[in-house]
């Protein structure tokens, strides 16, 4: 079966890829282009581990087809913070020990940006079903909302 | 072991400083077990058996052989038989051998160039199964006329005149249980069922295994115990001890479920075969059919209590099944279910029977929620029947310094009665509950601690900084609590301290990340190393001033002159000794070698406000705190992590999360789906009150935090939907369909 070749911009970058057919996002972004922050929990789009955005857009990674990142440009968490500045929700998270084991973490900080990129200022309620297609096993929520509040709050120079 | 440095000015210990695995975890850069790629690697994938119980007839793996770019296929006849239960069962499960004992047991493994085509190749294994009868339901399996999962195996355990799959009982207790009944004002008595749940760790188990048909080779792993993993590769493979190196990977959550061994002996076996790396990952389905869950089974208890609040007898039986092989985490169940009271005349049994679901893994606290949530509910009905305050009742009856423990042992210090203190007095027990349909529970927790065999080496380098090397992965925050224990003992500042977690030939033995041991264990061999690095300062220090050895003290990061030749030189800091460590005797290290002992009980208290629908029977957590004695909490934050996440993984254990078997023994919920884990929108925050009750067993007064958290919960969600609903709840997990049949 011959491959496909994908042209697509990856925080920032414009990088080529080949990929199957049916191999997904998550596949070509982990085992082709060697970006492992996103990560696979469960590859049916419940844990948002493999949160990225496209466009802009948050989408689950192992749902979406690695071809159909031709022509767009996708965002990880490798991208997120600038050179060794961290982004403040990275900062955040370190600061108010958002994570324990973080496995979870990168998903976390890439769905709370793009809810923090159309939202400056969201409610606690809003914050937790933003987040709600992100699972975290540890921490029981509390510190990651916590964290996410502190980033919005900072960013927007309150 | 003296206690008085934990009335001293703690420095560094206390604090909530940035974890120094932080900025690898936030930035995506960090490596989990699934992280790693090698050149050459091969990728595998398991066959595993669509049946409950089935016997193997034949494996033919010639048409998956045939696909280009199929290089393997191991089967059970690939690996060394075992003697010793231990390892004989752990050896059947990862592989199975003449019968299939679960839906999703292993029975064949594949390895290939690409994932794709070894899941393709793993279709193509035909294997010839007979099927058997099956049993997953406990007291099914316990009848003398149930499906036998293991012919002809004798228990030792079980009593005479035990059904087939009875494996094991025990019993615990004190008294004259009848005398005690007679004594009460109300007995009451009330039989409860759990399902089974899982750990829902986020990260499937995954591993990169690189062995040489000699024998030789490296494990990467995300584990809790990268020495059992070394010690049972190198078992079922052949291999010899000293040649397998296992190195730990970041660890994407484990809470007791990666204390155990599935894939990777199975990947090394791929390995030695193909002479190549290999590496293989679960995927979320795979995780819920063939690793994890926890015990379930019917919990029968009985209480008598006086009217004034006095409990005068207690009794608990536990009937339990832990899966396909014999599990002994009913006595833990057994043993922690009265543990939080003082009690004259008590007694707890239980029975383990094995069913045809996948063996049983430690959860947190493994058996104690099931056990205490029995417990708490009777405890919290007496007093609504006898119309008294639960949570003076708790402080009437609360097992404290002196009291011989519901399973034997006599308590030491211990903080249960400060956070039941803390509890009362707190505003979320005492603000009102205003509104139709709305309850508050409360319930108390207990977890036994573990400490356990570690070793701990630390070196001072020539910059005046501290290297520590351990063998016990960090799930949580760990390395960032041992460094900031090393700092504290040799005077350091934490920045100056770095924690790694080694490989397997770069430390001595570690028992598993487990038991809450790490921080009570680890902390204590890592401070007894500094100790020893610090003997060795002084020793150079008074080699330079030509003084006795035994005439220098350490204080604050420096040698400094005592006794006769007290201010005779100026102090010499660390950095200063550390810099002529070549010149005056060589490079100085400290370790430290032990079996852990005294690590110290932990209690805790929660309190939960619930609001029940009774029109859908869904139940909203409104308000949640909870307290508990962490001895010494070392890091705050990580204390609190551990008391918030525990609570969170119980009230989805109360009201979400259960393993759901059809008709055909199949398990119906293998997906995040179905299987239901408590998400941001699920729950408020989880207000964590943190008390220190110094465990006299540890330099610093630490007590393990890590597994209390999930205890009370059950009973305190329990409870509180009790009371909102008027409704006894016996059934877990109470979900929407189960509270609307109790309460129409
Ligand atoms: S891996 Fe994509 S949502 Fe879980
Ligand atoms: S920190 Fe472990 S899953 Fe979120």
């Amino acid at each position: 079966m011959s491959k496909l070749h994908v042209t697509t911009t990856i925080n920032g970058d414009s990088r080529e890829f080949l990929c199957e057919p049916e191999d997904t996002l998550l596949d070509a972004l982990r085992n082709t282009l060697g970006l492992t922050g996103a990560k696979e929990g469960c590859a049916t789009g419940d844990c948002g581990a493999c949160s990225v955005t496209v466009n802009g857009r948050l989408v689950c990674s192992c749902l979406m087809l690695a071809a159909e990142a031709e022509g767009q440009e996708i965002d990880t968490i490798e991208g997120m913070a600038d050179h060794d500045k961290l982004h403040p929700l990275q900062k955040h998270f370190l600061e108010g020990a958002a994570l324990q084991c973080g496995i979870c973490t990168p998903g976390f900080l890439v769905a709370a940006k793009a809810l923090l990129d159309k939202n400056p200022d969201p409610t606690e309620t809003e914050i937790r079903y933003h987040l709600a297609g992100n699972l975290c096993r540890c921490t029981g929520y509390d510190k990651i909302i916590r964290a996410v509040q502190n980033a919005a709050a900072e960013m927007r120079g309150a | 072991m003296a206690l008085d440095d934990t009335k001293r000015d703690f420095k560094v210990i206390g604090q909530r400083v940035v974890r120094p695995d932080g900025i690898d975890k936030v930035t995506g850069k960090a490596q989990y077990g699934a992280d790693l790629i090698l050149p050459g690697m091969l990728w595998g994938a398991v066959v595993r058996s669509p049946h409950a119980h089935a016997k193997i007839l034949k494996i033919d793996a010639s048409e998956a052989l045939k696909l280009d770019g199929v290089e393997a296929v191991v089967t059970r006849a690939d690996f060394v038989e075992q003697k010793g239960d231990n390892f004989a069962d752990n050896l059947d499960n990862i592989m199975a051998g003449k019968k299939a004992l679960y839906d999703g047991h292993a029975v064949a493994a594949v390895a290939a160039t690409s994932q794709r085509l070894a899941n393709k190749a793993a279709k193509l294994v035909k294997v010839e199964y007979e099927i058997l009868p099956h049993v997953t339901e406990v007291d099914e399996a316990m009848k003398a006329d149930a499906p036998v999962l293991h012919e002809g195996r004798k228990y030792t355990g079980a009593p005479a005149g035990s059904g087939p799959n009875v494996t094991h009982y025990q019993d615990y207790g004190h008294g004259d249980l009848d005398a005690g009944f007679a004594k009460a004002d109300m007995v009451i008595e009330r039989s409860f069922k759990s399902e089974g749940v899982h750990q829902g760790y986020i990260e499937p188990h995954a591993c990169v295994a690189n062995y040489n048909t000699d024998g030789r080779g490296e494990t990467w792993v995300c584990t809790q115990g990268p020495f059992m993993i070394r010690d049972f590769t190198a078992a079922f493979n052949g291999f010899n001890i000293s040649q397998v190196r296992v190195t730990p990977s970041e660890i994407g959550g484990g809470f007791g479920g990666k204390a155990h061994i599935f894939i990777e002996p199975v990947a090394a076996a791929l390995s030695k075969k193909t002479g190549r790396p290999v590496k293989m990952a679960m995927t979320r389905s795979e995780v819920l059919r063939a690793t994890g869950p926890t015990i379930s089974g019917h919990i029968d208890v009985k209480i008598g209590m006086k009217k004034d609040g006095t409990i005068t007898a207690g009794y608990l039986g536990m009937r339990a099944q832990g899966g396909a092989y014999p599990s002994g985490t009913v006595d833990m169940a057994t043993q922690a279910a009265f543990a939080a009271y003082d009690l004259e005349n008590v007694k707890s049994e239980g029975w383990n029977v094995v069913t045809n679901r996948p063996k049983e893994a430690a959860y947190r606290a493994p058996g104690a929620p099931l056990g205490v949530w029995g417990v708490e509910s009777v405890l919290d009905e007496l007093c609504q029947e006898l119309n008294l305050d639960p949570m003076e009742v708790r402080i009437k009856n609360a097992a404290k310094k002196g009291t011989k423990s519901s399973y034997g042992p006599t308590f030491d210090d211990m903080g249960l009665l400060t956070a039941l203190e803390a509890a009362k007095a707190h505003p979320h027990w005492n603000a009102p509950l205003d509104g139709p349909n709305k309850g508050r529970g409360l319930s108390c927790g207990f977890w036994f601690n573990f400490g356990g065999a570690t070793s701990v080496s630390l070196q001072i380098n020539s910059d005046g900084t501290a290297s520590v090397t351990e063998g016990n992965p960090d799930i949580g925050g760990s390395r960032a609590s041992i460094s900031m224990m090393a700092a504290e003992t040799l005077g350091l500042p934490f920045e100056k301290v770095r924690t790694i977690v080694a490989d397997t030939n770069s430390i001595g033995f570690n028992q598993e990340t487990n038991g809450s041991r790490v921080t009570f264990a680890v902390g204590l061999a890592t401070i007894k190393a500094a100790e020893a690095a610090i003997k060795v300062m002084c020793g150079r220090a008074a080699k330079i001033w030509g003084i006795d050895e035994e005439a220098v003290d350490w204080v604050d990061g420096a040698a400094v002159p005592s006794g006769p030749n007290a201010g005779d030189f100026p102090p010499m800091t660390l950095a200063e000794i550390a810099k002529v460590a070549v010149q005056t005797g060589g490079p100085i290290a400290g370790h430290h070698e032990v079996t852990a002992d005294g690590a110290g009980v932990s209690f805790g208290v929660h309190i939960a406000d619930v609001e029940v629908d009774p029109e859908t029977g869904k139940t909203t957590v409104l308000r949640y705190t909870a307290f508990q004695d962490a001895g010494k909490a070392i890091h705050p934050d990580y204390v609190e992590g551990q008391m918030q996440g525990g609570a969170v993984q119980g009230i989805g254990w109360a009201l979400n999360e259960e393993y759901i078997y059809g008709a055909d023994g199949r398990l119906q919920n293998d997906g995040f789906l179905d299987y239901r884990i408590p998400v941001a929108s699920d729950l408020p925050m989880i207000d964590a009150v943190i008390l220190e009750i110094p465990n006299p067993g540890h330099p610093y007064g630490v007590r393990g935090v890590g597994e209390t958290g999930i205890v009370p919960p059950l009973a305190a969600i329990g409870n509180a939907v009790s009371r909102a609903t008027g409704v006894r709840m016996t059934k877990l997990p109470m979900s929407p369909p189960t509270v609307l049949k109790a309460i129409s």
